[in-house]
């Protein structure tokens, strides 16, 4: 592949690079603020997302969001999806993006109900 | 082919062998279709950490307190900033990777050599961050008491509420045996290493010093654990039934012990992944230095790997995120 094929805008376009290295220095400052971000939250723990959302702390789902910001990122960029064939682009992400998500959202509302039975039932777990 | 018209001839160029629809070559194909599956494999583990952690969603432990740890810094409470440190160790040997892989397209064999020899390091770096994080885990703080229904009670000073280790309360008694091991059994036979205090020497330290309470593993509203009153506490005491120290696939001081199998399966497996990525990456450093791309006329060989090493990246962020942050 030459290096006039890499697609050298990130953000949708918002962001362009000059060549190819600057992006990969672009991306990992990108990453970076992230993962300072996410660290940040982790350890102050603001109160003000405490709160619930979907049975889940909004600080959470803050940090399973920004997680999944940061994979995209090292997948288009660091691993040349965004220049690969819609192919074998869809061919790789598609999977993924239908199964993974169906997987956990079974596994984890089932676990929530096991925790009721074990919550409510008149067996004593904690002995 | 005669037979059929022109028109679909044309169509079906992309059938009839020889060229690249995906524009991918063979090898890259593959790496990738292993990285799917890999993905799955790691997403089979993560789920079930999920699953165990839902199931137990009232009582279990809390990453803050169990990784607590930064090196050169004892006693210091310093939750998080070394797993974060190692993810920027592994992003940025990421980055390394993909310089490497952008030398190569133009071909610049030094460029290429240096950008993977840090990659290399960047990655051994990591591995050894991941074995001493297991150390600590392994080795435990503070130690606890197990109840009969396998639950864990931690120590707690009733005015300052910090943690409170069982070997600055116990009180020694005369020790009623040791462990026995390989070499001085009357049959080949020896036993799991015994914790450093018998049940009763931390019975009698607590029940002597009236300071103390008993923090149990069911967390309240605020999703912190329930400290018990000194009632309480000498009432639960007498529901224990061993010593722990550290965590191991059995016991865990930590809390629950789905928590410490978890930990050592998964990023177990993804250390035993960047450990065989540095070997790999090795393996192509040196076919770099002795010039097999440059006589081969591409550095494909550097960009399959990469494919690799940026899916351990990935898999890192995400067991960062469930383990330590959520």
């Amino acid at each position: 592949m030459a290096a006039e094929a890499h697609k050298l805008a990130i953000f949708r376009g918002l962001l362009k690079f000059k060549s190819n290295q600057q992006k990969i220095w672009g991306v990992l400052i990108f990453l970076s603020i992230i993962t300072t971000i996410e660290v940040a939250l982790g350890i102050i723990k603001p109160e003000f997302l405490m709160g619930s959302f979907m049975q889940m702390k909004i600080l959470n789902w803050i940090f399973i969001i920004l997680t999944i910001v940061k994979a995209y990122y090292i997948a288009w960029d660091f691993m040349h999806i965004r220049d690969e064939k819609s192919g074998l682009k869809n061919a790789i992400v598609l999977p993924l993006v239908i199964l993974l998500p169906y997987l956990a959202l079974i596994l984890l509302i089932e676990a929530d109900y096991i925790f009721e039975v074990m919550n409510s039932g008149f067996v004593a777990w904690n002995f | 082919m005669g037979v059929t018209a022109s028109s679909t001839t044309e169509e079906n160029l992309d059938w009839g062998g020889g060229n690249q629809p995906l524009k991918a070559s063979y090898g890259k194909l593959m790496m990738w279709f292993f990285i799917v599956s890999d993905a799955l494999t790691f997403t089979g583990f993560l789920v079930s950490y999920g699953f165990s952690r839902f199931k137990n969603i009232n009582s279990w432990p809390i990453a803050d307190e169990v990784f607590t740890h930064f090196p050169f810094l004892h006693g210091i409470d310093a939750p998080m900033y070394y797993v974060a440190l190692m993810t920027f160790v592994l992003i940025f040997s990421s980055v390394t990777m993909v310089l490497a892989v952008d030398a190569g397209h133009h071909m610049q064999k030094s460029k290429v050599t240096f950008y993977m020899l840090l990659t290399v390091i960047g990655g051994a770096i990591f591995v050894g961050s991941q074995a001493w994080e297991w150390k600590n885990f392994i080795k435990g703080e503070y130690g606890a008491l197990e109840t009969r229904g396998g639950k864990i009670l931690q120590f707690l000073d009733a005015k300052t509420l910090e943690r409170v280790s069982i070997q600055e309360f116990a009180i020694g008694i005369e020790t009623e045996r040791t462990t026995q091991k390989l070499s001085n059994g009357i049959w080949f036979q020896d036993e799991i290493e015994l914790p450093s205090l018998s049940l009763a020497e931390v019975k009698k330290g607590f029940i002597e010093d009236s300071n103390l309470l008993i923090r149990t593993q069911k967390l309240d509203k605020n999703g912190e654990k329930t400290i018990l009153s000194r009632e309480e506490s000498l009432l639960k005491l007498n529901n224990t039934v061993a010593v722990v120290e550290g965590a191991n696939l059995i016991h865990n001081e930590y809390g629950n012990r789905l928590f410490a199998d978890f930990f050592f399966f998964i990023t177990g497996f993804h250390g035993f992944h960047v450990l065989s990525g540095v070997v790999i990456n090795i393996i192509i450093f040196f076919n770099v230095i002795l010039g097999t791309y440059e006589r081969r006329g591409h550095y494909e060989m550097v960009e399959k790997v990469g494919l690799y090493w940026h899916f351990v990246d990935l898999v890192w962020v995400f067991v960062f995120t469930f383990f330590y942050l959520v």
